[in-house]
């Protein structure tokens, strides 16, 4: 394993000992970005290549009463064919006195827990640090700093659809 | 026969090179009284071995998808023999790989192992502890029930608090932006081969390094650490009255894995992993997501801290708390180990300590969740007043009992009502009703004039407990 380094280095050698070295650097870098690149497009794939936003239909507008909350579950954007359950989110939909169709997303404005709808009570009550919301969706109690999140609706032939969204993600600036 | 086999063995080795490898274990030294205090770090490292050996048996049993993993589970728990005992294992081992990183780090911090030469076995130390948490987290969601779904939400969350870029990161971890088919799998890349890949690699540097710099020598009240002379002086150690790693010093490691491993089989035959909730469904909102025990302090500080200052301390507290740990063998390079001449190093692992067991306590407990299971009070007086039994009604309907106590039951969030009347005058309850504080809902918008009157004429009788019968 002794090295002749030493003996070695001569005027040529030298020279082209630093190209073998900036060689072998360059090449594995290489290999590296090559080799990177399908690890990274495999994790972004499913990120990326979302599609975020469909209308889809939850019901006519004579199934919903007014004053009523109730729940609808539809299926998301982007679904894979063995997503099953997963593929769903849920909404709960409010008729209001004035007649307007309100599509609250269930998820908590503080951590995205699912929120609990309490009939008589009317109020959204949340089983992970105990944020509480009104029957319009504003704040009520508990760690949430802002109201729940709604969904866009829309009135097409008497049928209601939504809009589908991200699950909301609440930012440092609330 | 026999030498034939001394033939092979020499010949394994001459090729192999086996007792060159291991020379420098056999040889190595440590200086004296490395005793019962220094198997923490080994002891992790075993749970750590305990948890890839598990990990691989169960990978062999799991169908990692979103559609599968939930009855694959059912079967590793209730149809595969041995499953259940081995996730009882891997869930043991993990709160043992918890626990053990978590005294091994105190007691390196106590003995001020960390200070010159060996600043980057304490750097590697923060890595492997990150890391470690990391894999107890991705591990949670493992389990695909109700409550995995909504972990890998609260993940999500928690990344959505990081400054200009937090929605890319949640649905980077989400793998869309809802849980989707792809939910699970990237959880389950992590969780077995991207985060034990690193975890190995670092474990191999901060072992290399025990080698190299040396077993820190037991600390002597004002023996000080001089960087200039250091070396020099704890190789004069070695020399001097250094004794042999093995055997006389590696078997109590061997004793303190033996007795972890114990520990851990008791607790995965008696106690098992956490019961499956029901299966995983996005739109199924009656669920009630709990942390796994090593987080219910982090828990608990999401529930009680101020609503105002949380997401700010959701984003700066991990990042400068991180940073923190990093900087602390700069912040004290050389000088005094012994925990008896650092006072403040003492009492601050005293008080961490004592932050995370209590919060872990208050997490516990968790008396912020609604109590949703609490069961209606029944009016039982005779003969009954028909005004003070739509007090009691309305008091079941608008579901306080889910924050407060009555006669004995209920929940904890808010203030025992058995006997408001006399802490509160009537006006003051009405007003309280009807406009609620910051932790409480109003109820003016929903309970008519005469109901309220009702609630509170209920809420005024005196000696409620012997009307009220928990049902």
């Amino acid at each position: 394993m002794s090295c002749n380094c030493e003996k070695n280095k001569t005027k040529g050698g030298s020279g082209r000992r630093s190209f073998l070295r900036k060689l072998i650097f360059s090449l594995s870098g290489l290999i590296a970005a090559f080799l990177a690149f399908p690890l990274v497009a495999a994790m972004l794939e499913p990120v990326v290549g979302n599609k975020k936003e469909v209308w889809r239909g939850i019901g006519r507008i004579s199934d919903f009463k007014v004053g009523e909350m109730k729940m609808v579950k539809f299926k998301n954007a982007s679904t894979y064919a063995w997503s099953e359950k997963i593929k769903d989110s849920a909404a709960y939909i409010h008729r209001n006195k004035d007649n307007e169709i309100i599509a609250f997303k269930i998820n908590c404005s503080h951590l995205g827990c699912p929120v609990r709808w309490e009939e008589k009570a009317e109020l959204f009550l949340c089983p992970c640090h105990g944020g509480a919301f009104y029957k319009d969706g504003s704040r009520a109690a508990g760690p949430p700093n802002r109201g729940l999140y709604t969904y866009p609706v829309r009135l097409k032939d008497k049928k209601i659809e939504i809009q589908t969204e991200p699950i909301p993600i609440t930012n440092i600036t609330v | 026969m026999k030498s034939f086999l001394k033939k092979t063995g020499k010949w394994l080795d001459d090729r192999g090179g086996f007792s060159q490898l291991l020379k420098p274990l056999t040889t190595h030294f440590v200086p004296p009284g490395t005793k019962w205090n220094y198997v923490w770090g080994s002891a992790t490292l075993f749970c750590f071995i305990l948890q890839l050996l598990t990990g691989i048996a169960l990978a062999f049993l799991y169908q990692p998808s979103v559609a599968t993993a939930y009855d694959s589970l059912q079967y590793i728990e209730n149809g595969a023999f041995l499953g259940s005992f081995i996730r009882g294992l891997h869930n043991w081992g993990a709160s043992g790989m918890v626990v053990l990183i978590g005294v091994h780090m105190a007691r390196v911090y106590l003995n001020a192992a960390y200070k010159y030469p060996r600043e980057m076995s304490w750097i590697t130390g923060v890595l492997l502890l990150g890391i470690t948490i990391t894999l107890a987290f991705t591990g949670q969601l493992m389990r695909w029930d109700g409550n995995g779904v909504w972990t890998g939400i609260l993940a999500a969350e928690q990344m959505g608090r990081i400054p200009f870029i937090g929605d890319y990161v949640a649905y980077f971890f989400m793998g869309g932006t809802t849980l989707g088919g792809e939910t699970l799998n990237r959880f389950f890349a992590l969780h077995v081969f991207v985060l034990p890949g690193i975890l190995v690699l670092i474990i191999g540097f901060h072992l290399y390094l025990v080698f190299r710099n040396g077993i820190s020598e037991p600390p002597k009240p004002g023996r000080l650490v001089n960087p200039a002379t250091y070396r020099k002086w704890y190789d004069k150690l070695l020399k001097k009255k250094g004794i042999p790693f093995f055997p006389d010093v590696i078997w109590r490691d061997v004793m303190a894995s033996m007795i972890v491993l114990l520990i851990l089989l008791v607790l995965a035959v008696a106690v098992g992993a956490p019961k499956l909730t029901e299966a995983p469904d996005p739109t199924f909102v009656k669920v009630e997501p709990h942390p796994d025990w090593y987080f219910e302090w982090i828990y608990a500080i999401f529930a009680t801290m101020n609503r105002h200052l949380e997401p700010y301390f959701l984003f700066f507290a991990p990042v400068l708390g991180g940073m923190l740990l990093f900087a602390i063998p700069f912040l004290s390079k050389g000088g005094e180990r012994s925990p008896l001449r650092r006072p403040w190093a003492v009492a601050g692992v005293i008080s961490i300590v004592a932050t995370l067991v209590s919060l872990t306590y208050v997490g516990l407990k968790a008396p912020w969740v609604p109590k949703f299971k609490a069961e209606p009070v029944v009016y039982t007086a005779i003969p009954k007043d028909e005004h003070i039994q739509k007090g009691v009604d309305l008091f079941n309907d608008m579901r306080c009992l889910y924050c407060h106590k009555m006669n004995g039951k209920g929940g904890e969030s808010g203030p025992d009502l058995t006997d408001v009347q006399q802490t509160m005058s009537r006006d003051q309850i009405i007003i309280r009703i009807i406009n609620g504080t910051d932790d409480m809902p109003g109820f003016g918008s929903t309970l008519k004039k005469e109901e309220l009157n009702s609630l509170v004429d209920f809420l005024m009788v005196e000696q409620k407990k012997e009307i009220l019968k928990n049902h």
